[in-house]
């Protein structure tokens, strides 16, 4: 097996999040970076079992600067054996796609994993164009992945339920919550994660078609209206007449 | 011409399609030129986009369309929009439009912004939208500067307009194409809205303190035509089923009215919760985060309070 799992770092879910004053670059100044948590949770480790019981390699991907290497290192911690950096600004979903794209083209992998989205941009687009650029199947949302012999039982997330399907590899994967339980690196994974290899690729030429220009701060919440617990008359008013939601 | 993809899942024609037709009309208005509906597979009633504002509703079909593989979908998709020079090409933000929308990308040379919840505006031949960034902790504004265009419409963000006529439905010619996906099974819940859906969402958390106790929580749905759902606690507790589990990795929703009882409103919670317009809380904890978050709360015990909350809205639905 040869698996491709691409991850994405992204601030902490509990980072406070600003942008420069004319609102048209994040400000990273005191932000906490992680590995974006569905690529790390379900796409890496469901990746790593596979290996685990069936051989193979797991190469762990990053479109980044130098300073990502190490979310990287840590994803080499949870398991991966080898580490791949192209070496980028990620600047849209578009650019990052190419990249994976061009550098999966030449290796052949069995799987490509994605998680099912960023928690920064929220947008689900990479994983969806890199199997079109590969002419590859996709399977968004997954929660569950069975491999046998060549071809793998998937489950996904659907509106209001699952569809179960069959696919065989190669193909594209993005992973939801359900596929696998999240691991702790251990302290014999990060020693190890120090000397397996992570190579530097650079970059292709590419420019993203859609870009953000501008970022702004949602309004504030006027803060919270308190009702009387022994007058929920008074709260069904409020949602009828001043919030106009019933 | 604005080109949407109407979904019609299992042959039906869901809010998401009446949604983003509204929407593609309104995009098309802006562009001063028509919006073109295309449904895929069985679609039952098609011809009911027209009153959405599509003035024409085509249907490709074929063995290959009955189940959905977003590289076939994707290949007639682009191959429709290509033959009548479509300029915007519109998805819904579901879990068959995240598969498409970056799909339609590549294979149409597009700028792709997903998830967009307010109508475009344009700049010379460029669009500039905007979309929910950073788990709904801001808002991007983005520019598209390649000739076609892709967006993916978020659920609730437009409500269907219903003002025209139903057209006839054109038969278009499914593209060939080499889909590879064999759909097994669908296991769908009956009955229920599904959550991503749904206008009004009652949710219930570690504060119910027993599974038992959820009868309180389904009277007060069922009286408001609610979805329900739960917390990551609950759900991983198998309290609740798990595709009730709204939060960062549950399901992000944007209902209308989302009323939390017993949640405390951690922020991973309120990263899938907080696009929601109005938010209920119910909680015993004065101090309990989510009243930060909230537009109107109760600080009171849930046991006294659901029940006492039902029966003002049955009050109220009587009266009105």
């Amino acid at each position: 097996m040869k698996l491709l799992v691409c991850i994405s770092q992204t601030p902490d879910t509990t980072a406070k999040i600003s942008f420069n004053a004319d609102g048209t670059e994040f400000n990273p100044a005191g932000v906490q970076f992680i590995m974006n948590p569905y690529d790390e949770w379900y796409a890496l480790v469901r990746a790593c079992e596979l290996r685990e019981a069936l051989g193979g390699t797991v190469v762990a991907l990053n479109v980044g600067p130098a300073a990502n290497e190490t979310t990287i290192r840590k994803a080499l911690a949870i398991g991966a054996d080898e580490a791949v950096r192209i070496n980028a600004d990620p600047q849209g979903a578009a650019f990052v796609a190419k990249q994976i794209a061009e550098y999966a083209r030449g290796e052949q992998f069995d799987i490509i994993f994605f998680g099912k989205e960023t928690i920064d941009y929220n947008g689900s687009e990479v994983g969806a164009m890199v199997a079109e650029y590969l002419d590859l199947p996709f399977v968004s949302y997954a929660s569950k992945l069975d491999l046998n012999g060549n071809t793998a039982t998937l489950e996904r997330d659907i509106e209001g339920g699952v569809e179960v399907l069959e696919v065989d590899i190669p193909f594209v994967v993005s992973a939801a919550k359900g596929m696998a339980e999240q691991r702790i690196p251990n302290m014999r994974g990060i020693m190890t994660a120090r000397t397996k290899p992570l190579k530097e690729v650079q970059p292709v030429a590419f420019e993203d078609q859609a870009k953000a220009v501008q970022f702004t701060l949602p309004p504030a919440k006027a803060g919270v209206k308190l009702v009387e617990p022994d007058n929920m008359t008074e709260l069904v008013r409020l949602l009828h007449e001043e919030a106009k939601v019933i | 011409m604005v080109l949407v993809f109407a979904e019609s899942p299992r042959g039906n024609l869901k809010k998401a399609a009446f949604e983003a037709v509204t929407y593609g009309k309104k995009v098309a208005d802006l562009l001063g030129t028509t919006c073109v509906a295309l449904t895929l597979g069985k679609a039952d009633n098609a011809g009911e986009l027209g009153r959405y504002g599509a003035s024409r509703v085509l249907n490709a079909t074929g063995a290959a369309l009955d189940h959905f593989d977003s590289q076939t979908y994707a290949v007639t998709i682009a191959e429709v929009a290509k033959g009548n020079n479509a300029s915007v090409v519109i998805v819904s933000h579901t879990s068959t439009g995240k598969s498409l929308a970056g799909r339609l990308a590549v294979r149409l040379d597009a700028g792709l912004v997903s998830g967009v919840n307010m109508l475009p505006v344009t700049d010379g031949g460029k669009l500039k939208v905007k979309k929910s960034v950073f788990s709904g902790k801001a808002i991007a504004e983005f520019e598209i500067s390649s000739a076609v265009k892709v967006l993916s419409l978020l659920g609730n963000a437009v409500k269907p307009e219903s003002s025209g006529n139903p057209v006839a439905v054109e038969t278009v010619a499914a593209a060939a194409s080499n889909g590879r996906i064999r759909v097994k099974e669908v296991r769908t819940q009956e009955g229920r809205v599904p959550l991503p859906e749904a206008e009004i969402v009652v949710s219930a958390g570690r504060g119910m303190k027993d599974p038992g106790n959820w009868g309180i929580v389904e009277d007060l749905a069922e009286t408001l035509g609610a979805t329900t759902a739960c917390s990551r606690p609950v759900a991983d507790s198998d309290w609740r089923p798990h595709h009730e589990h709204v939060g960062q990795t549950g399901i992000a929703i944007r209902p209308n009215l989302y009323i939390a009882i017993g949640i405390s409103g951690a922020i991973q919670h309120l990263a899938g919760v907080n696009n929601s317009k109005v938010i209920v809380v119910i909680n015993k904890d004065p101090e309990a985060p989510f009243f930060k978050a909230a537009d109107y709360g109760v600080v009171g015990d849930l046991f006294e309070v659901v029940p006492r909350l039902n029966e003002a809205f049955k009050a109220f639905k009587a009266a009105n």
